[in-house]
């Protein structure tokens, strides 16, 4: 999976080192790369490969790190995820429920509106520097701070929020915590002022890459505000924006802190997400065996879905 | 770490020349050494004393609240009396602490002394993360007629004792007086019958008061209707735990009663954690069930006044939610007598000393210690110590935790109107049900 990024960059480094490549290939034997890769090697094998075949080994047991007995159970563990009358069955789907829909409503969010922060905070202004830190500086709070934070201004019947709502002449009652929709709206909102900054960040680094002569080349061609912004920052940006939409999807399908802090998975466990009940039966309940098992059948799912996202832009590229 | 390496090299050193024989003489109480000892009950004195050279133990435990003051207190006062001895303390969030305590104690960084509540104990147990001390039992005298039954029987697993019990904690009804005052009730009479507590929210709401907000959450809305299943002759386990009854038409009524407390409006919709309690305290809310451990908080808040009393008899009989921190030794990777031999004094000690415990907000454990004239003194503490033959603790049984929290679930959804209470708890019982089973086949039980 060789993405634009890295492709970018092999092109580039050909180019520049041309003249001096062939030698230097002469010098070396044919083990120089592996020896300079060892190092990481060493350490993806240490704390990458080996946990994950663990993992792997432990989802094929009933596994409680305490107990003395793991039996072999095979592959019932992922059995289970799909038998209806199982267990964790319910569980284990209305938290894929609740990890989707956050996903899906927090994604479109995290990937626009970070651009357009970009974007703003790219053009000069007095006072740039204030506001680029502005907006990054919510991302600096811990999630405690900001889940403690959100959970007592969203109280439906003391929080500031439905305070100000009331003061305004707005429904001053809505449950912001307590009862969905409105919960997915929090969460997805306290999650897009928590973070957006952060994506606004990356977009400024691949905003600044973009030649100023083909900005300069368009005006020249007659080239509007928003054609400048279409056929220039756009495909510009495109690198950028494959990694801004993979790592935001990844990170939104592995929200935990914010559900767990402040709606509690609340109503019942409507909005407990798939990364809260992994932790709940794995560390909670001791239940590392169907834990594992999930976290696998997790990692797929996003396996697939990042592929797809790949494919989706290798696409649009060609 | 260094102190870790230092054991291991004393442990070697007793195991290749001085032999266990030596290590009697030295007066070390406990297990001899190695990973053999797991599960055999402890020699020595139980903790009369502790000769040996001097040890450092860690204690792990979750108060969190103004009683974490009054502990370190006691502990820096045990310190200065033992100088072979030097305990020091780790306070986490319950939550945390019972999540990390078994990975701590695996990869041989965990405490040598954890404070648990008297639900874990058989989990942990099971578990193999605390050891046994029966013979602490011992050395203290400790009787089941010093505790109350159901906390004594508690602290046992496969017949050995893993906890000392240090305190029991009930909830009780905390109350406004200022907003009772505004509706014309008297604040020196809190209701204690379904009548009067109705009679007082129906004046309350008079004067344009909810009075009784109903917390969807565990703490402590969940701890309420647990009360209440039990006072309407009803329980969430049948007798040895094995199937859960909290379908059952006694909890039925419960859950429902607190329901109707919102839908009449006596409790706004929605109550976030917390809120309930902090409503009493800025003058919002009249009532709340909440729990001992409050007392100190609510002492605190300048202005306020409050009062506390038993919960009220809504159902047929009285009965509260409670349960009760114990002390545990910790099972060591590499056993330490030493360790063992100094963490059985200090348990010692402390319960010799639950009285100024008592100050923490706490019902000490003894009934010797109750009956203490100067524990008479402690006047709210011994409000809510009055509830204690009617406390509806939690049954000891491994894994029983996280079938309790399936009630607390239904709870929610029954309080938050996503489902009627029966269907709510029928959903409840449906998984509770089949986690039961699972359990019995996990802990062979």
């Amino acid at each position: 999976m060789a993405a634009p990024v890295v492709a970018e960059r092999t092109e580039a480094g050909v180019a520049r080192g041309d003249a001096s490549a062939p030698a230097s290939r002469v010098m070396h034997g044919r083990a120089t790369p592996y020896l300079f890769l060892l190092p990481y090697l060493a350490i993806f094998t240490v704390f990458g490969l080996l946990p994950v075949a663990l993992g792997v080994w432990i989802s094929l047991h009933q596994w409680d790190f305490q107990l003395p007995n793991t039996p072999f159970v095979g592959v019932d563990n992922y059995k289970e995820l799909f038998s209806s009358d199982s267990l964790v069955f319910s569980d284990w789907w209305q938290s894929i429920r609740a990890t989707a829909i956050f996903t899906v409503a927090s994604v479109p969010l995290l990937v626009v509106l970070p651009l357009g922060i970009a974007l703003m905070l790219h053009r000069r202004f007095p006072g740039r520097t204030f506001f680029r830190a502005v907006f990054f500086a919510p991302y600096v709070l811990g999630v405690a701070v900001i889940g403690l934070l959100w959970r007592f201004l969203l109280d439906a019947n003391l929080g500031f929020v439905n305070f100000v709502l009331g003061a305004v002449g707005l429904p001053q009652h809505t449950a912001w915590v307590t009862s969905t929709p409105w919960a997915w709206v929090s969460l997805v909102g306290v999650t897009v002022w928590w973070t957006s900054g952060f994506n606004a960040v990356i977009y400024l680094a691949g905003l600044q890459d973009i030649p100023a002569e083909l900005y300069e080349a368009a005006t020249m061609d007659g080239a509007t505000a928003w054609d400048k912004f279409r056929h220039v920052t756009l495909p510009g940006l495109r690198p950028v924006l494959l990694f801004v939409i993979t790592t935001t999807i990844l990170a939104s399908a592995n929200m935990f802190g914010q559900s767990y802090l402040i709606t509690q998975g609340a109503p019942g466990t409507e909005t407990r997400t798939v990364v809260a009940y992994i932790v709940a039966l794995g560390i909670g309940q001791n239940d590392a065996g169907r834990a594992a098992a999930m976290s696998i059948t997790l990692t797929i799912m996003l396996i697939i879905v990042s592929l797809a996202n790949f494919r989706l832009f290798r696409y649009r590229e060609d | 770490m260094t102190s870790n390496h230092g054991d291991m090299s004393r442990r070697h050193l007793l195991g290749l020349g001085l032999g266990v024989g030596a290590a009697a003489t030295l007066g070390l109480a406990g297990c001899g050494g190695g990973s053999d000892s797991k599960g055999s009950t402890a020699s020595g004195n139980g903790g009369k004393d502790y000769t040996g050279p001097k040890v450092d133990l860690k204690l792990w435990n979750g108060f969190t609240g103004g009683d974490g003051d009054i502990f370190k207190k006691l502990v820096d006062q045990f310190n200065s009396e033992h100088n072979n001895i030097a305990v020091t303390v780790a306070t986490y969030q319950w939550d945390d602490y019972y999540a990390k305590l078994p990975g701590a104690v695996s990869s041989g960084n965990g405490p040598d002394i954890a404070v648990m509540h008297m639900d874990m104990l058989a989990t942990f147990a099971a578990r193999k993360v605390i050891q046994p001390l029966d013979d602490v039992a011992g050395a203290l005298g400790l009787t089941e007629n010093d505790f109350a039954p159901t906390v004594w029987k508690g602290g046992i697993y496969q017949d050995k004792r893993y906890g000392i019990p240090l305190d029991m904690h009930p909830v009780g009804f905390y109350y406004n007086k200022t907003l009772m005052q505004k509706a014309g009730l008297d604040p020196s009479k809190p209701p204690q019958s379904r009548a009067d507590l109705e009679a007082a929210l129906a004046a309350l709401k008079k004067a344009g008061i909810q009075g009784f907000w109903i917390s969807p959450f565990q703490f402590t809305g969940g701890m309420t209707g647990y009360s209440l299943v039990y006072q309407f002759g009803g329980s969430l386990y049948n007798d040895d735990a094995t199937k859960a009854t909290f379908n059952e038409d006694p909890a039925v009524e419960a859950v429902s009663w607190l329901t109707k407390l919102v839908a009449d409006g006596h409790s706004p919709k929605n109550v976030g954690q917390d809120a309930d309690y902090l409503a009493l305290k800025s003058g919002k809310n009249a009532f709340n069930v909440n729990g001992i451990w409050q007392i100190n908080d609510l002492k605190k808040s300048a202005g306020l006044e409050w009062g506390v009393a038993p919960v009220p008899q809504i159902g047929q009989k009285k009965a509260v939610w409670a349960n009760s921190h114990n002390f545990t030794i910790v099972q060591q990777r590499r056993a330490d007598a030493n360790k063992v031999g100094g963490s059985k004094v200090f348990i010692n000690w402390l319960s010799q000393h639950s009285l100024d415990w008592a100050a923490g907000g706490q019902v000490p454990a003894r009934k010797s210690v109750r009956e203490d004239s100067k524990f008479a003194a402690l006047t709210d503490v011994n409000t809510l110590a009055a509830e204690l033959p009617d406390a509806a603790f939690p049954p000891a049984l491994p894994g029983i935790g996280d079938v309790t929290t399936l009630f607390y679930t239904a709870f929610n959804e029954a309080v938050l109107g996503k489902k009627t209470p029966k269907q709510a708890l029928d959903d409840g019982v449906a998984k509770a049900n089949k986690l039961l089973e699972d359990n019995r086949k996990k802990y062979g039980s």
